[in-house]
């Protein structure tokens, strides 16, 4: 294990998320397209809350605008009891391509969210206290193109967390890794959350991922994306996949997604 | 930690091994490449001219000097690496020794081929030793006029190409233009910019800069323009401005399809440059082929080409050097 003391946790505790009857949509040949329809969800700083749903439903939109990319069309974000105006590096996202920027090296990439704040040059150990996190530390001079893609979603993991963020926001984040660097991962998700103690909103499409890493697991529906149900997992770290609870709450939670007949 | 480890993969060792394979086979050509450039010399000095020549001892002394120092490196390069590298270039020795004898017989020697369409090596070799003031005067002006043309086309070409990939209210007002007369060739401007600006030097910068500026505006946009938007939404929840986005991402992000543009500038720059030379600039490489032309003097006329083409190559040169100096990171990406 790497050192888990990089700061003390209470400094750096998580956001509170409040999501207040929030539509949104887009236009799509010239008609509308439903996508979010008065969804409310909110967060516990420090919550792990996994978001399940359909394909295409509408879940990485409801991301974009918590992260600030897009703006609602309708209702209120609030993270922390101000409202979400626009990005920030305080909210960070990690996205399903890691998206790492292939003219710079991994440090340099890491170093990104200090970089554009003017900060690199004081807090250039953060880079490299972020790497050794993700356990990327020897490969800093390596290019993306030289790394494996669960190395390369781990960069982009270091990238996000030099900003100490205290909302990291999950896009699919293990979605195209393969399934033994899914498993290693989402250990390290847990260990990372533990440590430092942000809020964590995720996408998945993963029903085990979700019930393994979430406090709670909201479900949505199929577009206009409504929620259909919130599960709380009330089990503690590090769960096991066969834990007879979970097993029940993966049953209720693929009943949800009409899928209960089959399994 | 459950580290995943993976070497990231080695790319240097094939290249040295194939270099040293080829040593001792090179080394025996280079032998051959010496004796060869050596009956050369003997060829030249000893049968003599039949046409009336000033140069045929300066001929006869290059290839002298040139088998020598061949044989040498071949001994030296037994014991030295960098010796032994010259051994790469032994084939092609070898050939233009042959090419030379050929040459030298039809011409110099028993005059076979029309003057003054054929010269002689050594009448080749006269340009050099004779009017190489004239020439180095020439090819200064052309490298000053080419360069400050291009780099003031290519800063141009580079800012209008950005503005539009970066702004659509730019792209409105500028894309028609370009549409339009951009596919122009910039020769065609040459009358009426030689009558526009008060010197034919400024009137060839701004033709050339022109040539320059149209392909790497056109291929700077494009680059900009298709950058994948995830780059910014990384770049903006990480608290970037605008002008670090242009700078920091769209630029670096097109720097590929820049280069693109900046060989087709540099391209269409050299035509255009012998093109303005011809026409209206007192001095230049192009002055000079169009004067030697005038004068009957081909001979002139070859050896200002072949300045022309190393000037030219260099220029092409130097670029890919500067490409591969800035896009390193594309090594083992893109196939070259």
């Amino acid at each position: 294990m790497v050192a888990l003391a990089h700061k003390p946790v209470d400094t750096i505790a998580g956001a509170a998320l409040d999501v207040r009857n929030i539509d949104h949509g887009f236009a799509l040949h010239g008609d509308y397209l439903p996508v979010l329809e008065d969804v409310s969800l909110r967060a516990s700083p420090g919550e792990f809350v996994a978001l399940l749903g359909p394909s295409g439903c509408g879940k990485s939109t409801l991301l974009r605008l918590v992260a600030g990319l897009d703006r609602p069309r309708r209702g209120h974000l609030l993270v922390d009891d101000v409202e979400v105006l626009g990005p920030d590096p305080s909210r960070v996202v990690v996205f399903q391509d890691p998206t790492l920027y292939p003219w710079r090296t991994v440090w340099r990439n890491a170093s990104l969210g200090l970089e554009t704040r003017g900060l690199l040059k004081q807090h250039k150990h953060r880079v490299d206290d972020a790497l050794g996190l993700v356990g990327l530390q020897k490969f800093a001079k390596a290019y993306p193109h030289q790394l494996s893609g669960g190395m390369a979603q781990r960069a982009s993991l270091a990238r996000a967390l030099v900003n100490d963020p205290r909302l990291l926001i999950l896009d699919e984040p293990l979605g195209k890794l393969d399934s033994l660097t899914r498993l290693a991962m989402q250990g390290e998700l847990t260990r990372l959350w533990q440590a430092r103690g942000f809020t964590v909103l995720m996408v998945t499409h993963d029903v085990e991922e979700a019930l393994l890493l979430a406090n709670r697991v909201i479900v949505f529906s199929d577009r206009p994306a409504r929620i259909r149900a919130d599960l709380s997992v009330d089990l503690p770290f590090p769960r096991h996949r066969d834990h007879p609870e979970l097993l029940r709450l993966r049953r209720e939670a693929l009943g949800l997604l009409g899928l209960g007949g089959d399994w | 930690m459950t580290s995943i480890a993976e070497a990231a993969p080695n790319r240097s060792s094939g290249a040295v091994l194939a270099g040293g394979d080829e040593r001792p086979h090179s080394l025996g050509l280079l032998v051959v490449a010496g004796i060869l450039w050596l009956g050369v010399a003997a060829l030249v000095l000893a049968w003599p001219d039949a046409q009336e020549l000033e140069r045929t001892g300066t001929l006869g002394g290059i290839a002298l000097v040139l088998g020598a120092g061949l044989l040498i490196a071949a001994v030296i390069g037994r014991f030295s690496v960098r010796a032994a590298a010259i051994g790469r270039v032994a084939p092609w020795l070898v050939a233009l020794a042959l090419a030379v004898t050929a040459w030298e017989i039809v011409t110099a020697k028993l005059d076979l081929l029309p003057l003054p369409f054929f010269p002689s090596p050594q009448a080749f070799v006269e340009v050099y030793t004779d009017d190489w003031r004239r020439l180095g005067d020439s090819l200064l002006n052309s490298v000053l006029l080419l360069v400050r043309g291009f780099a003031i086309g290519a800063a141009v070409g580079f800012v209008i190409g950005v503005a539009l990939g970066w702004s659509p209210k730019v792209g409105y007002w500028i894309h028609p233009i370009m549409r339009v007369v951009g596919p122009l060739p910039a020769t065609a401007w040459l009358p009426l910019a030689f009558f526009i600006f008060p010197t034919s030097g400024s009137a060839s910068t701004f033709l050339i800069a022109l040539a320059t500026a149209f392909p790497l505006a056109v291929l700077t946009w494009s680059g900009v323009a298709g950058v994948q938007t995830a780059y910014y939404d990384v770049a903006r929840t990480l608290g970037a401005s605008p002008r670090f986005l242009i700078l920091k991402v769209a630029i670096p992000a097109a720097l590929p399809h820049v280069f693109v543009g900046l060989f087709m500038g540099l391209g269409s720059s050299f035509a255009v440059l012998v093109v303005a030379e011809m026409l209206g600039v007192k001095s230049g490489l192009g002055w000079y082929l169009q004067w030697a032309q005038g004068w009957a003097a081909y001979a002139n006329m070859y050896g200002a080409l072949l300045v022309m083409a190393l000037m030219c190559s260099t220029l092409i040169t130097l670029l890919f050097r500067l490409r591969d100096r800035l896009l390193a990171w594309q090594k083992g990406l893109v196939k070259w």
